[in-house]
């Protein structure tokens, strides 16, 4: 509670700073004002509490994604400072809103009331919906936004029906009392399942699961690169733990109705992320579909959430997160240096860089799930919950759609190790370095030690 | 302890090499390669009253699932983690005499890989061994990939990946297969995988998920594709990794993590896989009489070894796996001693098509030599180390089935067609413009040569106490894949 609390004060801050005209003093307040939050937010652990009537819960869950959202809010925040450079004038803005965002991620894995969950995503939504279309004289942005807008205005359309529905049959938006209405009517209306299908349409929207991922690409692309880190990482994360929390507290009798249609869906993204993803030659579009892609694997955590997975959903996001946000760094360096986001611009950097070829090939590696890093154990927990919980053919789909992602995770490895480029100036800005160096420590930490981070919940 | 040293010097080495600069590099990746050997042989285990005292050391590693650093050195796993410990100095001894660019990535990657090679013979958890199966892959796939010899980057770049997303995709199933015996156990320990009693077709099953897995890494036919290409693509360091080193990883796997895993899996699909092992043999055999390009040739000569090892091991006799294990050994020297000579040649013509070159003999005496002396060792003359493993090979699949085993001891006489073949049009005959100016080998050429020969007949006149260290580790298996 505490956390969502602070993390919009600081937004607030952020405004505030600007009209007392200490501009450059906003990125290192909102830093250090994260940091500081995290570590609060470190000691709400081992709490279970409720606020504001059971809209707000505090537990070991929405500490744990708290902390996690947090550290992704953290970096994007030390990126955007150079990211906005030619914007100077609304930095503040643009600040405030990546912290709004952040905050509606916060509740969307800390609600207890369907209500705020509605909110929280809400709030995320309409913060991204205007970052996406924040280069406001670029068509593609615009365009992105539009999308971004439209679709995502109609998911909200069909989970504000769902909850509506819901509320119908079991008269109760809180959490508890839909569940305790659940244990005491076994067999609700079909109007009930109605609804948790709704629900679960406009959840499997807002993660990009296939078929409902057509928004994804383009959205991905047109947006700045910030922008997407930002709907590939936080976004991502926050709607999947809402997932989770929404179904594993109250939609567990309901949950042998929509298995089928979870694994269904799980398949389809797996196969159509991983494929749609070889054939790009742009790298933030390949990095979308393999958004995508990993949607897939977290929806087999939820696919088995019945027996207790949001350890292996808490790591495998940690881990996708830490691995994405390495390569999103080094695509807006690459494509600041090289004027260009095709896979193409990053020939020739393992002479030229090769340190940033090195780190980059570390978070390739995890993605693609090779050990020793980060990723590989996030893909062996998905894997053995699923197998754990009876689904052994879709693990066998995961793998086999692991393979095919090693295809175009190395097509980017080949063009740094074995193309040649012309010998060009490259800059790389600290704050990046930073960034960078600290997602690819993590991986290969969590790599080495991932008990203490996957035993967490 | 000693054991954990062992394990990590080259890890240790390879970070020391990566720091040491482009021009020291080598010095320093020779020094770690040599350290290692050295902590490998005070690691030999001792016999205490005629037995074979195994070392083994465990330490918790991670809570969830429950995986322990735990490494076991019996008779079997010191011979290859001799073998490995011999063989990395004297491949890094191999590219003395070549500029290398950015030296210090390319012998640190070597350096790399041997420890994920020393891992994955070390091992006595599942999950340990899996990850360092893996480790050993990802270094060889970059010294093969930014370190090729062939000028056409495409082509290559094709070939190292194909070899890469092979065994890849192998190893997941390996993963799987893991995870699946994780489940019924609760535990990755090699003990308990040992006393595991699955269903008969649970084991079926899953007796693919490994045995492709390790087919692939062997290679097995029809899963060797991958392997002429890459092997001609690689520098010849990453060559003689690959089928020196890294295909004991499969055969060693066999041994180590199938048989006695899954015993009735074994036993149903023995037949398929024995005779899938002899077509190999012969296919490459045949084809290997046919090549032009020398290091595809050994390629497939390798090709055909391996399927007779294979063989050998499925027979599931003493015999056969005595033979597999010693034919294991002598492979490691013998082909690496072959590709060191088509790297001499390379080196030297700038060419490894056989139709061009010829009459070396004349103007390199002492090269002709040892190179003979290293072709009649792989075409298994007695005295030489592989006679002692083909025999015993052969014998084992005799025990099986005679009719196999006339089949496979067709390799004895086509290996002598073509590896003789290859020897006549290579050296002997007419010296042309190609070969004029061939240089003999120098002293540093000369020492490796003669350090491999002595390993070449040291095994094949006093076989009995490499038998004797890996006897009581066979035994075990054998009796663990027999229940």
């Amino acid at each position: 509670m505490k956390t969502l609390i602070y993390t919009s004060a600081l937004g607030f801050i952020c405004m505030i700073v600007e009209m007392l005209n200490m501009r450059r003093y906003i990125v290192p307040v909102a830093v250090t004002g994260l940091a500081v939050i995290f570590g609060l937010n470190i000691l709400d652990w081992g709490l279970a509490e409720s606020h504001f009537n059971g809209m707000l819960v505090t537990d070991n869950f929405s500490v744990a994604f708290s902390g996690l959202l947090l550290l992704i809010g953290f970096f994007i925040v030390l990126l955007s400072g150079h990211f906005y450079k030619n914007e100077e004038s609304k930095l503040s803005d643009y600040l405030a809103i990546i912290l709004f965002t952040l905050v509606g991620a916060l509740a969307m894995v800390s609600f207890g009331n369907v209500a705020m969950f509605y909110l929280g995503i809400e709030l995320l939504s309409i913060s991204l919906y205007i970052l996406a279309g924040s280069k406001k004289k670029d068509l593609r942005s615009n365009e992105a936004g539009m999308k971004y807008f439209l679709m995502g205005s109609f998911a909200s359309g069909i989970l504000l029906f769902g909850i509506t529905l819901i509320y119908g049959e079991t008269a109760s938006f809180s959490l508890q009392g839909i569940a305790s209405y659940m244990t005491a009517h076994p067999s609700p209306s079909v109007l009930f399942y109605v609804g948790v299908g709704m629900i679960l349409i406009a959840m499997l929207f807002k993660v990009s699961a296939a078929p409902f991922h057509f928004w994804a690409p383009d959205v991905y692309e047109g947006s700045p690169t910030l922008t997407t880190a930002m709907m590939a990482t936080l976004a991502k994360i926050a709607a999947f733990a809402a997932f989770y929390r929404l179904f594993s507290t109250c939609f567990i009798p309901a949950y042998p109705a929509f298995a089928w249609m979870l694994s269904t869906v799980a398949a389809l993204t797996l196969i159509i992320g991983n494929l749609s993803a070889l054939h790009q030659d742009s790298f933030k579009r390949m990095l979308a579909f393999s958004g995508i892609s990993h949607a897939g694997y977290l929806l087999l955590g939820i696919l088995s959430l019945y027996g207790k997975t949001d350890q292996a959903i808490f790591f495998y996001s940690f881990a996708y997160a830490v691995a994405s946000l390495a390569a999103f760094a080094m695509a807006i360096v690459v494509a600041a240096n090289a004027g260009s986001e095709k896979i193409e611009a990053f020939n020739g950097l393992g002479k030229r860089k090769p340190y940033l070829a090195f780190a980059l090939t570390i978070a390739m590696l995890s993605m693609a799930g090779i050990p020793p890093f980060a990723g590989f154990f996030a893909k062996y927990y998905i894997f053995s919950e699923a197998v754990r919980n009876g689904h052994v053919w879709i693990t066998v789909v995961a793998v086999l759609a692991s393979i095919v992602a090693v295809f175009y995770y190395f097509k980017v490895i080949v063009a740094m190790y074995t193309k040649e480029s012309a010998e060009t100036a490259f800059e790389i800005k600290p704050a990046y370095l930073l960034v960078i160096t600290i997602c690819v420590l993590l991986t290969i930490l969590f790599g080495l030690f991932p008990s203490q981070l996957a035993n967490l919940l | 302890m000693l054991v954990v040293i062992t394990l990590f010097l080259p890890l240790l080495f390879a970070l020391l090499t990566f720091l040491s600069g482009n021009r020291y590099a080598k010095y320093v990746a020779l020094a770690g390669g040599a350290a290692t050997f050295i902590a490998c042989v005070l690691l030999k285990p001792i016999f205490v009253s005629g037995q074979l005292q195994p070392i083994a050391v465990s330490y918790p590693w991670i809570a969830n699932p429950v995986v322990n650093f735990a490494l076991s050195l019996d008779g079997l796993s010191f011979v290859l983690v001799a073998l490995t410990t011999f063989l990395v100095p004297f491949i890094i001894g191999t590219t003395f005499g070549k500029e290398i660019d950015n030296a210090k990535a390319f012998y640190s990657l070597i350096l790399l890989m041997e420890f994920g090679l020393l891992g994955v013979f070390l091992a006595a958890d599942g999950f340990l061994y899996y990850i360092f199966w893996e480790l050993a892959l990802i270094p060889i796939y970059f010294i093969a990939l930014i370190w090729g010899e062939n000028k056409d980057r495409e082509f290559r770049n094709r070939a190292i990946f194909k070899f890469f997303i092979y065994t890849l995709a192998g190893s997941l199933f390996m993963l799987l297969g893991f995870i699946y015996l994780y489940q019924s156990t609760g535990s990755f320990s090699i003990s308990a995988l040992y006393n595991l009693n699955l269903s008969d077709t649970e084991q079926s099953v899953l007796f693919w998920a490994f045995f492709v897995a390790f087919a692939i890494k062997i290679p097995v036919f029809p899963f060797h594709t991958w392997q002429p290409e890459t092997y001609k693509e690689a520098p010849s360091a990453g060559t003689m990794l690959l089928s020196g080193i890294m295909l004991k990883m499969g055969l060693y796997s066999l041994l180590r993590w199938l048989l006695p895993v899954l015993p009735h899996g074994v036993m149903l699909w023995t037949p398929l896989v024995i005779v899938l092992a002899v077509i190999g043999v012969i296919y490459g055999s045949v084809i290997a009489v046919k090549q032009d390009n020398l290091k595809k040739l050994l390629a497939y000569s390798s090709f055909a070894h391996v399927g007779l090892i294979t063989a050998g091991i499925f027979a599931l006799t003493r015999e056969g796996f005595q033979g597999a294990t010693v034919q294991m050994f002598a492979h490691g020297f013998n082909v690496v001693g072959l590709f060191f000579a088509a790297e001499i040649i390379l080196q030297r013509t700038g060419t490894l098509s056989i139709s061009q070159l010829g009459g070396i003999r004349n103007v390199a005496p002492k090269f002709a030599t040892v190179f003979m002396v290293v072709v009649l060792a792989s075409v298994a003359l007695p005295t030489t180390n592989a006679f002692i493993g083909e025999f015993l090979l052969l014998f084992g699949v005799y025990e099986y089935n005679t009719w196999l085993s006339v089949i496979a001891g067709l390799t004895i006489i086509l290996g002598a067609v073509y590896m003789l073949r290859m020897y006549q049009l290579v050296m002997l005959g007419e010296t042309n413009d190609t070969t004029a100016g061939f240089r003999d080998l120098n002293s540093r050429e000369l020492l490796l040569f003669a350090l491999l020969i002595i390993g070449i007949f040291q095994l094949g006149l006093a076989p009995k106490m490499f038998m004797t260290y890996v006897q009581p580790s066979l035994d075990l298996i054998l009796n663990y894949s027999l229940r």
